[in-house]
């Protein structure tokens, strides 16, 4: 307190003493609490938004920016691509991707990823906001109601999908041995009305056929029932009938990318609409789509002598104009003994498209008896199959049975494979062969030998003339002189009134004498009696 | 330079820091009122370490999400980046851009960093009662006060940045949770200078402290 610089204390003024309310614990520790406990915060929304990480293998890590690229649902983000990279033998990309949190409910094993970029494809242009922004994932849920087990691993699309999991409808399958201009994306028809699309399609495993999977859009799908008709609605189907020229399509699109058009014949029959998955049969158009179907169709054989010119397989096999079956195939057959030529057609033929109730009959029966009968009935009764012309215009020709009454009788030799049936030659061949042999015959006359008498005979007739001549200016003379006789002035004239004035007084005499010998009959033994008079 | 002296807590007085009137504390106790203008008087910052440390806790804990954290927000047409202030160190590292990147790297790193670290060590050094080397831990409190509010260029940066790009459609930017927590680190670092007490520093090598 001994400081020289400083004024004693007593003199300074005292401060006012203010009341002790300290506590030892500060009111700024809530600073720090408040930090910690909004970094705590903050570090349990971070941890809490960690979505899950999962890995999508792509073929092509084309358009794809690690870090960059997003995924998106419905074009809302969930998530980003972290890494890209050639992964395993290098034939695949491996993108690995932070999910946003909560996306853990899009991810199962059906889920499915594609990358979108721009893409002109048929009808489709798809894509197009890419271009400026990127390429992104999008995903889609895959189908059905219950979800997949939960996956993190994920093999990307080649393209996008045509059907997407929220668009309700149903799928079926179709098989046709030919795609045609089918493609992913097609459209699919009913009544001209677009209700869906060609999914995807494969070859079946045997080669034979493919299997195009096609999606109808509900409600569209209850229309598809067991009897519903598929048939490739492509391209522009151009018919000339009786009627005119008539065009039939689907709609412009069809004809520029193709269709699928399908139809239920309206028959009033009740049908329950077709499952899920349901196989149908793809038609080539709509004809043969409504072609009543063949149930167990037999193979046959015709053996034609004459040209075939204008059949080919697929040409319809009728019978009396109603039709039956279809030309399988044309070969060709060479005798080598008799170098006689012969054609060996084969056909399909479903009797049953006559309307022969085969199926109707007892349960047990053996079909191929009965069929076998009913031919056998049919070629007795003189039905033979003849080839004929189906149109002028282009030559082609089709197969009729027909009967024919005054057909040889055959008998079938069911023993053969395929049974060989008795043809008839062609309505237009057997014209052909009669003019031919008119013709033959007309060939044949002795014409110049007939020449020769017949001139011989005209100088025969010649000379006769001549004498003929004579005989008649002979007879005119004899005319001449008649009518000369018979002039009225002629002593001929005369005497011939004369005579016949003789004549009539020698009949009146001869009258008297008979009618006296009618009252006299007497006279004739006594003589005429002057005074009975 | 060790001048030798005594301050006036030594003597038992108050200096008014509103009108300089020197007051004797009554009955020696921490703090009261000027008699003359009514201020608060004390003998020294009340709490000063207590606060100082509070403050410099909290700073700490700030410091880490506003490094983990994205500060900005850029959207573009390509999609919504976004950026922490090391990221943005990073980018900004090319051969042109280097002293950009360092400028960056100081401001918004390191001098946050280095202003905690060095006030630890005041507050420990005073509560240890060290008396060595007071000058040099006088100077460096001076140089973290002078220092301190230089720190915000990150801050301002950020919030130009948002204010001028939104060009809409095409590109906008946006301020991200980091930068909060960033100008956080940079008023508490700020508020823990502001609550030490650099006379604390000397107090120990006065033999008639408290």
């Amino acid at each position: 307190m001994a400081d020289p610089f400083l004024p004693e204390s007593s003199e300074m003024p005292e401060a006012r003493a203010v009341p002790k309310k300290r506590t030892r614990l500060s009111a700024v520790w809530i600073v720090p609490i408040v930090a910690m406990a909004l970094g705590a915060w903050v570090a349990v929304t971070r941890i809490m938004s960690e979505g899950p990480t999962i890995t999508i293998d792509f073929r092509t890590g084309d358009g794809l920016e690690a870090g960059k690229t997003k995924i998106k649902f419905k074009g809302v983000e969930v998530g980003t691509l972290d890494s890209v990279a050639l992964e395993g033998d290098e034939h695949l990309v491996r993108g690995t991707a932070k999910m946003e949190p909560g996306s853990e409910k899009f991810l199962f094993d059906d889920t499915r990823f594609w990358v979108v970029k721009p893409r002109i494809s048929g009808a489709n242009v798809s894509g197009l906001s890419t271009l400026i922004s990127g390429s992104y994932i999008a995903l889609d849920f895959g189908r059905g109601s219950q979800r997949g087990k939960k996956e993190k691993h994920f093999v990307a699309l080649k393209s996008p999908p045509v059907v997407y999991a929220d668009v309700p409808g149903r799928f079926f399958t179709l098989k046709t041995p030919d795609l045609g201009s089918l493609d992913t994306g097609v459209p699919l028809f009913y009544r001209r009305l677009e209700v869906g699309q060609v999914a995807s399609y494969e070859l079946d495993k045997d080669g034979q056929t493919m299997i195009v999977r096609i999606y109808v859009n509900a409600p569209y799908d209850q229309y598809v029932n067991a009897n519903t008709r598929f048939w490739n609605a492509s391209g522009v189907d151009v018919s000339l009938s009786a009627s005119g020229l008539s065009v039939q399509t689907q709609s412009l699109l069809s004809v520029l990318i193709g269709g699928i058009a399908f139809e239920t014949p309206a028959d009033g029959a009740v049908r329950e609409e077709a499952a899920e998955d349901t196989v149908f049969s793809l038609y080539d158009d709509r004809a043969a789509a409504f072609r009543p179907p063949a149930h167990d169709p037999q193979t046959y054989q015709l053996i034609f002598t004459q040209s075939v010119r204008g059949l080919a397989a697929g040409a319809p096999v009728e019978f009396h104009g109603m039709p039956i079956g279809e030309v399988v195939s044309l070969d060709a057959r060479l005798n080598a003994e008799t170098f006689e030529f012969s054609v060996p057609v084969t056909i399909r033929l479903d009797v049953q498209r006559l309307g022969v109730a085969i199926t109707d009959l007892p349960a047990g029966t053996d079909v191929a008896a009965v069929r076998q009968r009913l031919m056998d009935n049919l070629i007795s009764h003189g039905v033979r199959a003849q080839l004929r012309s189906g149109s002028l215009l282009t030559g082609a020709m089709y197969i009729a049975f027909d009967t024919f009454t005054d057909a040889p009788p055959v008998k079938l030799d069911w023993s053969q494979q395929p049974v060989q049936l008795p043809t008839m030659p062609g309505a237009f061949d057997a014209m052909e062969a009669s003019v031919g042999r008119i013709i033959d015959k007309v060939d044949r006359l002795p014409l110049d030998a007939i020449g020769s008498d017949v001139q011989k005979a005209v100088a025969e007739l010649n000379r006769t003339l001549v004498g003929a001549r004579g005989a008649v200016s002979s007879a005119q003379g004899t005319l001449d002189s008649t009518n000369k006789m018979l002039e009225p002035n002629s002593a001929f004239n005369a005497d011939l009134t004369n005579t016949l004035q003789e004549v009539a007084q020698a009949a009146r005499s001869i009258r008297v004498l008979t009618d006296y010998l009618a009252r006299h009959p007497e006279s004739l033994i006594r003589g005429k009696t002057e005074d009975s008079k | 330079m060790n001048v030798a002296g005594t301050s006036a807590m030594a003597h038992g007085l108050h200096s008014c820091e509103g009108c300089g009137l020197l007051s004797r504390a009554p009955g020696g106790a921490a703090e009261g009122r000027c008699p003359r203008c009514g201020a608060h008087v004390e003998f020294r910052k009340r709490d000063s370490l207590q606060r100082t440390i509070a403050f410099l806790i909290a700073a700490a804990v700030c410091y880490i999400p506003a490094n983990v954290l994205p500060v900005m927000t850029t959207t573009t047409a390509t999609g919504t980046e976004t950026d922490t202030i090391l990221q943005g160190v990073v980018l900004l590292w090319s051969p042109t851009g280097w002293p950009l990147s360092l400028i960056v790297l100081f401001a918004s790193i390191m001098i946050p960093s280095a202003k905690i670290l060095a006030l630890v060590f005041l507050v420990i050094s005073v509560r240890r009662g060290s008396v060595e080397n007071n000058e040099q831990r006088t100077r460096l409190y001076r140089i973290v006060d002078l220092i301190g509010r230089w720190s915000m260029v990150d801050v301002f940066v950020a919030a130009f940045t948002a204010a001028l790009v939104q060009l809409q459609p095409l590109m906008s930017v946006g301020p991200a949770p980091g930068v909060f927590f960033f100008s956080a680190v940079v008023v508490l670092t700020m508020l823990a200078v502001e609550s030490f007490d650099p006379r604390l520093i000397w107090d120990s090598s006065n033999p008639r402290g408290l």
